[in-house]
């Protein structure tokens, strides 16, 4: 007798599984984003496994070696692949917070995009699985670790789309100390005088920067309230729940860019990351390991209990 | 002191006209009739729309027009997104705001990915009235520092004309420094890509001039030949690439050394470049660099900016007998007042 999931009871798995593979990853390569994983995981698995219209995936599944920068004669990078191919009626998605590569290239290996033997080359000299990734990196599909670029980019790609009659929707992911920097307001405010309502952006509002808690380096709070008020749909959600980060999606759009607001916490599933300074880069000290391998179901040799 | 003898020095190629015809706004009719049968062209304006002489493309292509406020560094980046969507977005706005605000949004946004966005700068130099906030002196320095990015440089009405189609070909960004207003028209054929106009043939020195100060250095060259001084002069219209192989023969073959004018800093304009040509050779020449050295203007008309600047024939011809170490009693006298918006009163619009 088989079982069939819901959506919904898949997001989780897939998120369950992207937190135990970047933990894994952490601890064998001493140090890791894994905050951010544990803060977005639903955000992002939702994404891709409910909400955007992603073709399959054209890139092979075990990335190629870097082969260049783009240059005239060789078109930007092919990151994009892995989100499927460019086509009119596909939609198209931009991880604006690149400290968030680790996490995406999990969950490209835990939907099939990518194999799971990627990994080994993250951060490798000459690969293109980067820590911080450019559009030539698995899922990136333009370069936007300068943040509050991705906003506008994805501006100019949903004007793009909408100029030719594309159904295909611009999804962006971004953090919310990017809205510390003034181009994204530029771009909250250009997007709603645009009525640029094919572009949608979620938001994951996990508190923490590089220098530690937003509320201590620069207040973006209200962030519903101040985005709202640029004219944009605003939504509030609880970004660990699946189906209250589809519905903003599901709405009929009506003239407004969407922002989706994801409330989330660094260290969910993995609590004991809580009492940690640094939540912007992760690096166990001797016994912490095998408190935050319990608290996700496995062994101290990594192996699921 | 001897200098080379008139019959080897001669006039030829892209001859400036000696009493040059004015013609008004080129810019704005011209970008009308190119883009009439692109419809992937789009104008992007940071509410310098007239300013930028893109009003009329507006009224006529009101769809492909987009406003995008004074927002530069969105604007950038959205016109990269554009790029990558198959448009051709030709962004406008004054040079200092294509440069210096929105910088690292255009090498990320723009040059990285290589994207054909053409970047209109106006007011390049000291062009404008508008001051130190308004001078885009480094434009040059900046824009060739990104990688993938090509500069463009309009010295004069038919340069305005021909530049856009100059950027057809380009497979990548480009910045082009344009003229608007009141633009002398003192050339016949279209600018072409890193080829230099030749307008005077010489042995003794060689004299690169781009932008406005070709218009100047005409009447000093002038001069200087009827002094026998056996001068090569070249309208440098494309700063990167610099690999004319015209630049380099007038480089090497000179006697005395080089000397370049420019409506920007000597440091990374025509003055770096030719620097570089000339190591990058070993060709172990003298050479002069005409520029703001290494500080900045303020606000006044042309013609007073022009000479604050050493941007006079007068100063050129000057360096000209330094460099050749024979006074030649030359006295240009205070020269008219250039026409160009700058000797109009300033209106605010215009800033």
């Amino acid at each position: 007798m088989t079982t069939t999931l819901t959506d919904t009871e898949e997001i989780r798995l897939v998120a369950d599984a992207m937190r135990r593979r970047v933990l894994l990853h952490t601890i064998a390569s001493n140090g890791g984003y894994l905050c951010q994983t544990c803060s977005s995981a639903e955000a992002l698995a939702t994404l891709y496994l409910r909400i955007m219209h992603l073709g399959p995936s054209a890139g092979p599944l075990i990335p190629p070696r870097f082969e260049g920068v783009p240059r005239p004669g060789r078109p930007p990078g092919a990151g994009a692949a892995y989100n499927g191919v460019d086509e009119p009626g596909n939609d198209r998605f931009i991880l604006s917070c690149t400290h968030y590569s680790l996490g995406l290239y999990a969950l490209l290996i835990e939907t099939g995009r990518l194999d799971e033997r990627a990994l080994e080359h993250y951060n490798e000299d000459g690969s293109t699985v980067e820590q911080i990734g450019a559009e030539h990196s698995p899922g990136i599909e333009v370069t936007t670790g300068s943040l509050a670029q991705g906003l506008s980019q994805g501006l100019g790609m949903a004007m793009g789309k909408r100029r030719r009659g594309h159904s295909g929707r611009v999804w962006v992911f971004m953090s919310d100390g990017e809205l510390e920097e003034g181009e994204t307001w530029e771009a909250f405010n250009m997007a709603a005088h645009q009525r640029l309502d094919n572009l949608s952006v979620y938001l994951d509002a996990n508190g923490n920067q590089c220098d530690g808690p937003v509320t201590t380096v620069s207040t973006v709070e209200p962030i519903a309230e101040r985005v709202r008020a640029f004219g944009w749909r605003v939504t509030e959600v609880d970004g660990h729940d699946p189906d209250a980060l589809a519905a903003p999606a599901l709405e009929a759009r009506d003239g407004r860019p969407t922002l989706v607001v994801c409330r989330t916490s660094p260290w969910h599933g993995i609590p004991s990351l809580n009492s940690r300074k640094n939540q912007h880069y992760v690096r166990f000290r001797p016994g912490e390991e095998e408190v935050a391998l319990a608290e996700l179901g496995l062994s101290s040799s990594g192996v699921a209990r | 002191m001897k200098t080379s003898s008139d019959s080897e020095s001669r006039s030829k190629g892209d001859a400036a006209v000696a009493d040059p015809e004015v013609i008004i706004r080129p810019y704005a009719r011209h970008f009308v009739e190119w883009a009439k049968d692109k419809p992937d062209v789009l104008c992007l304006s940071a509410d310098l729309t007239g300013s930028c002489e893109v009003d009329d493309f507006r009224d006529a292509y009101p769809d492909r027009f987009i406003s995008c406020g004074m927002a530069e560094q969105n604007m950038m980046a959205f016109a990269g997104g554009l790029a990558r969507e198959g448009f051709i977005p030709i962004v406008h706005t004054f040079g200092v705001f294509v440069t210096r605000r929105p910088y690292d949004q255009v090498a990320m946004s723009i040059g990285y990915p290589n994207l054909k966005v053409r970047l209109m700068g106006f007011l390049p130099g000291v062009m404008t009235p508008g001051g130190v906030t308004h001078q885009a002196i480094d434009d040059v320095a900046l824009m060739r520092s990104i990688p993938n990015m090509t500069v463009l440089a309009c010295g004069d009405a038919t340069d305005v004309e021909s530049i856009l189609e100059v950027t057809e070909d380009i497979d990548g960004p480009v910045y082009c420094r344009v003229l608007r207003g009141e633009v002398q028209k003192l050339f016949d054929t279209p600018m072409r890509l890193d080829r230099a106009r030749l307008l005077s043939e010489g042995t003794d020195v060689c004299v690169l001039t781009e932008g406005v100060c070709t218009s100047e250095a005409l009447h000093a060259v002038a001069a200087l030949r009827e002094k026998g001084v056996s001068v090569s002069h070249l309208h440098v219209s494309t700063l990167k690439p610099f690999t004319d192989p015209a630049i380099l023969e007038a480089v090497a073959g000179v006697r005395f050394g080089i000397i370049t004018m420019e409506n920007h800093l000597v440091s990374g304009g025509l003055g770096t470049v030719t620097s570089e040509l000339i190591t990058d050779h070993g060709l172990g020449k003298r050479l002069v660099r005409i520029g703001l050295r290494d500080t900045y203007a303020h606000g006044g008309s042309l013609r007073y900016l022009m000479d604050y600047c050493g941007l006079s024939a007068q100063n050129l011809v000057d360096e000209v007998e330094r460099l050749i170490e024979r006074p030649l009693g030359i006295k240009l006298g205070p020269r008219p007042v250039e026409k160009s918006e700058s000797a109009a009163p300033a209106n605010a619009e215009s800033l």
